[in-house]
């Protein structure tokens, strides 16, 4: 199903939509509040957009500085072409040390890769420790939301799970007691885990390191526990210098969700004491994208997914409503890249406002890229029949101006008089959920030469 | 870099510091600080501390051979680095940790910053870290551990330390 199928189905409970609308708006709010405190946000902006133009202008080089200090530092540096040899890396980095409990923390590439079903079918347990993310792995669900992968479920909702799954009380919904709960399971899986896996917010071309923001814990108590560190990375998210972060690290949370930085911000150089550090570099398509001039700045994203909190379309839809593992306006601009037929419907999911690209902190030109993927996605003919005639119809009346103008002044006339059935059916998608406007008596054409005409008579 | 003259570092680091739910507790030069904290943590049966003045409790450094033994410390008692007045982030290298795991594992945790070590902003901040560091690690923690990711309410204390006190001076 594409994503209109799907939102269909999604605002058909109509107090749940406005519920989610609400909620991811707050987030959007929170972030306002956080970016008004800084007066120099937009030279923040400006500065993390260029910084990432350099990176991406200069990938190779940073990539190859970043895995020979690393390497210097006793981490290993491990290059993976797509998400298939990304899961079979891990899975050897495991097997050769006997893992049969792995602890995760939050990764979208990951996600992206399905590694956790592929590491599963291999005899590994895995365990999500993100809360959101141990949510959603116990009931079998996908996040809809990068960075909040539970907003589409209220409280009850994790109540339910963790009565199933837990063992806690029965039609609890109170937050802190299920967080409690978590809590004490979680550490159980961190103190008898065999290695763990953490993604990787920003590689250090200059020192070789890397970093990862966390607010809950859950990486450092994973990664700190057991002997193997596995750090997912796709090659995007290389900086420069160490003193770079300084810039990403003031945008990022501030960003995502209203914060002015995360409550960890961890920095891995070396491994500890015996202890293994491994990193998997993920191409995975974006070279692909890097080479295409149109759609390359949406390699800048460091995911903090203020795009999808400020999208009407997304908060009024969710991010299950797309067909691809990054939801919303982000996502649909990666996604075509990837799989044009498959995820077709996504870059039609907007009404092309431009909220995201005003909040995105790396300055992607989010709703440009929207636009001139539906060029491609209609050229490539993977628009719907009724869509691509429709555009057609509309082309052939806008190009001939008379005829537009008798069109226009027979809708004029029709508007006001035609039974109901004849306008709002099957053929006017618009009036769905809407009225038709009032029509004028007279076109603005008409107006401004009568206007003119009376004007010139008084001269 | 974006620098600012006359801002009250103290003041901006505490009003964010509350803002991410950590507590302040201000003290001058020559208050003890184990005294001072006596009726904070009443509860606290053993405590590991890396600051002077502040002993450990009940904490046998022989029996711990493993970062797993330390699943049951109450309070870990650290010396902050330097914090940032922006979003009360204070830097822990990992130097002087005997083991990593010590500010995460810990059921609550108190941070000992020097007022004179509050730098502004995160430009400030990475001028003052050894890139080069031998202790291989380093983190920014700025308040207790949180999440709100059951239906976007704030639960302080999640899987990191429950609480966060910083004591400044």
């Amino acid at each position: 199903m594409n994503h209109s199928q799907l939102a269909a189905q999604f605002i058909k409970d109509d107090a749940r939509t406005d519920w989610h609308d609400k909620a991811l708006w707050f987030v959007r709010y929170k972030r306002d509040l956080q970016t008004k405190k800084v007066p120099e946000w937009e030279d923040l902006r400006k500065l993390a957009s260029q910084i990432k133009a350099n990176v991406l202008s200069n990938l190779d080089n940073y990539l190859v500085q970043f895995e020979e200090n690393a390497i210097k530092n006793g981490i290993h540096v491990h290059w993976a072409r797509d998400a298939h040899e990304h899961n079979e890396i891990i899975l050897k980095i495991l097997t050769d040390r006997n893992v049969r409990k792995m602890v995760k923390s939050k990764s979208m590439l990951t996600e992206e890769c399905h590694l956790n079903p592929y590491l599963i079918k291999n005899g590994i347990e895995v365990i999500d420790t993100d809360l959101g993310e141990r949510i959603i792995q116990l009931r079998n669900e996908t996040p809809s939301h990068i960075v909040l992968p539970a907003i589409h479920l209220k409280k009850e909702d994790v109540g339910e799970t963790f009565h199933k799954f837990l063992g806690s009380e029965k039609g609890a919904s109170d937050p802190n007691y299920l967080t409690e709960v978590a809590r004490g399971h979680l550490r159980e899986q961190f103190l008898t885990a065999d290695a763990a896996l953490t993604g990787v917010n920003f590689a250090i071309a200059e020192t070789g390191g890397f970093v990862v923001c966390t607010n809950e814990g859950n990486a450092d108590l994973g990664v700190h526990l057991a002997p193997v560190h596995i750090a997912s990375m796709g090659l995007e998210k290389i900086i420069p210098r160490q003193i770079d972060l300084g810039v990403f690290l003031r945008l990022l949370a501030r960003s995502a969700t209203g914060q002015p930085i995360t409550t960890y911000s961890s920095h891995f150089l070396k491994p500890e004491k015996d202890n293994e550090i491994h990193i998997v570099i993920v191409d995975n398509s974006r070279s692909e994208q890097l080479g295409r001039e149109d759609f390359r700045k949406s390699l800048y994203c460091i995911r903090c997914g203020a795009c999808m909190n400020t999208c009407p379309v997304y908060r009024r839809s969710g991010g299950h409503s797309y067909s691809y593992t990054v939801p919303g306006p982000i996502g649909s601009i990666l996604a075509p890249g990837i799989d044009l037929k498959k995820h077709a419907s996504m870059a039609f999911a907007s009404t092309l406002c431009g909220s995201c690209t005003d909040v995105c902190p790396v300055k992607i030109d989010i709703h440009h890229q929207l636009y001139k993927w539906r060029q491609i996605i209609a050229k490539e003919g993977k628009i719907s029949f009724s869509k691509r005639t429709m555009m057609k119809l509309m082309g052939y009346f806008f190009s001939r101006p008379k005829l537009y103008r008798f069109a226009g002044s027979m809708v004029r006339k029709v508007i006001p008089v035609a039974p109901r059935f004849m306008l709002y059916n099957k053929m006017n998608a618009w009036g769905k959920e809407r009225e038709l406007p009032q029509a004028p008596k007279k076109s603005f054409r008409e107006w401004y030469k009568s206007e003119n005409k009376a004007s010139n008579n008084e001269q | 870099m974006f620098g600012e003259d006359d801002i009250d570092l103290v003041s901006l680091f505490k009003e964010n510091l509350q803002f991410v739910g950590g507590k302040v507790l201000e003290i001058n030069d020559h208050q003890n600080i184990e005294a001072c904290i006596a009726d904070v943590y009443p509860f606290v049966k053993n405590r590991w501390s890396n600051v002077e003045g502040v002993g450990s409790l009940n904490i046998n450094a022989e029996e711990i051979v493993d970062a797993h033994d330390l699943k049951d410390i109450d309070l870990v008692v650290i010396k902050g680095e330097f914090g940032v007045a922006e979003n009360a982030a204070i830097w822990i290298p990992s130097s002087t940790l005997p083991y990593r795991v010590l500010p995460f594992i810990t059921q609550h945790l108190l941070i000992v910053l020097d007022k004179s070590d509050l730098v502004l902003n995160m430009h400030s901040a990475y001028r003052k870290i050894d890139i080069y560091s031998a202790s291989g690690f380093g983190v920014f923690i700025s308040g207790p551990s949180k999440t709100a990711d059951i239906e976007q309410s704030l639960v302080i204390g999640a899987h990191g330390s429950r609480s966060l006190l910083v004591v400044l001076r």
